[in-house]
């Protein structure tokens, strides 16, 4: 999660994280972390890395359910697997997360754009 | 400065933005309620929202078009859940296709808007909550970015001009 504070600097749209994100794989991303499940394994593996094992010994499901929720956000690439003897590390890929944060950006920019011509008119207002 | 803070939420696909306006509460309200001061402000002056229709009550839904510089049309629909005048208001928000009503199979985003009383004015709290990044990529592309920099630009000037 990030916050901003909006400063009055003029804000610049930029059309290349749009055009970047336009794309199966970024939808993918969204698929992945639309579920709570998968959210939580996310978070937990974003600083260390963790077993397949380990993992599924936290949650009230089958070692291949939770399994299953890993190949879902290996897809996304949000995670990557790797393999320790006979346990299978997976760890956080945060850079693809930042690219699902963009297309938010993207919309923050459309509603401070709306905050300011709602000022505008609320302004005339005041005035009048 | 009307926004005071954002959060963007890339997990949860939501977005929150809180603003201070210099006005009553009754006052914001009505620049949702009344469909001729939403057009001018829903999209930038480049794309600007057209309402055809707007049921300003629980159920009801409103039809509208944005129009590009090149006169390009793109349509859009809501459907209000919550109304409490004036201090919330819940609506899904979707895309129409050219007939202006809504394209089946295509979700809709939610809108959640909280508008309070504070010192000297009013807040108002807009959260949006995507489904996927390819309706997000959709709702973008009705035309609501591409006149942005150019929308905040203007009213900067605005701004400026009025403070000179």
């Amino acid at each position: 999660m990030s916050t901003c504070i909006v400063s009055g600097d003029t804000i610049l749209y930029n059309h290349m994280v749009v055009h970047q994100l336009a794309d199966p794989e970024a939808d993918r991303v969204f698929r992945a972390l639309a579920d709570a499940t998968r959210r939580d394994i996310f978070e937990r593996v974003i600083q260390d890395g963790l077993s397949v094992s380990t993992l599924a010994s936290d949650y009230e499901m089958s070692f291949a359910a939770v399994q299953k929720h890993v190949s879902v956000l290996e897809r996304a690439a949000l995670v990557t697997k790797e393999r320790h003897g006979r346990e299978q590390i997976v760890r956080g890929n945060l850079s693809t997360l930042r690219q699902a944060a963009a297309l938010l950006q993207a919309f923050e920019e459309i509603w401070i754009g709306r905050a300011k011509r709602i000022a505008e008119i609320l302004g005339e207002k005041g005035s009048a | 400065m009307s926004v005071i803070s954002t959060v963007k939420d890339p997990k949860a696909l939501k977005l929150t933005v809180v603003a201070q306006f210099e006005a009553s509460p009754d006052q914001v309200w009505a620049v949702w309620e009344d469909p001729r001061q939403l057009e001018r402000w829903w999209g930038p002056p480049t794309y600007p929202a057209t309402f055809t229709r707007h049921d300003f009550e629980v159920g009801g839904e409103s039809r509208y078009y944005m129009t590009g510089p090149d006169g390009d049309t793109s349509r859009g629909w809501w459907r209000m859940f919550v109304i409490e005048e004036p201090r919330r208001l819940e609506f899904a928000n979707g895309l129409a296709g050219d007939d202006g009503e809504p394209v089946p199979g295509v979700d809709p985003m939610a809108a959640h808007v909280t508008i309070e009383p504070m010192d000297g004015g009013t807040r108002m709290t807009a959260e949006s909550t995507f489904v996927d990044v390819a309706q997000m990529d959709k709702m973008l592309a009705m035309g609501m970015a591409e006149g942005m920099t150019q929308a905040v630009n203007q009213i900067d000037d605005l701004v400026a001009a009025a403070r000179t």
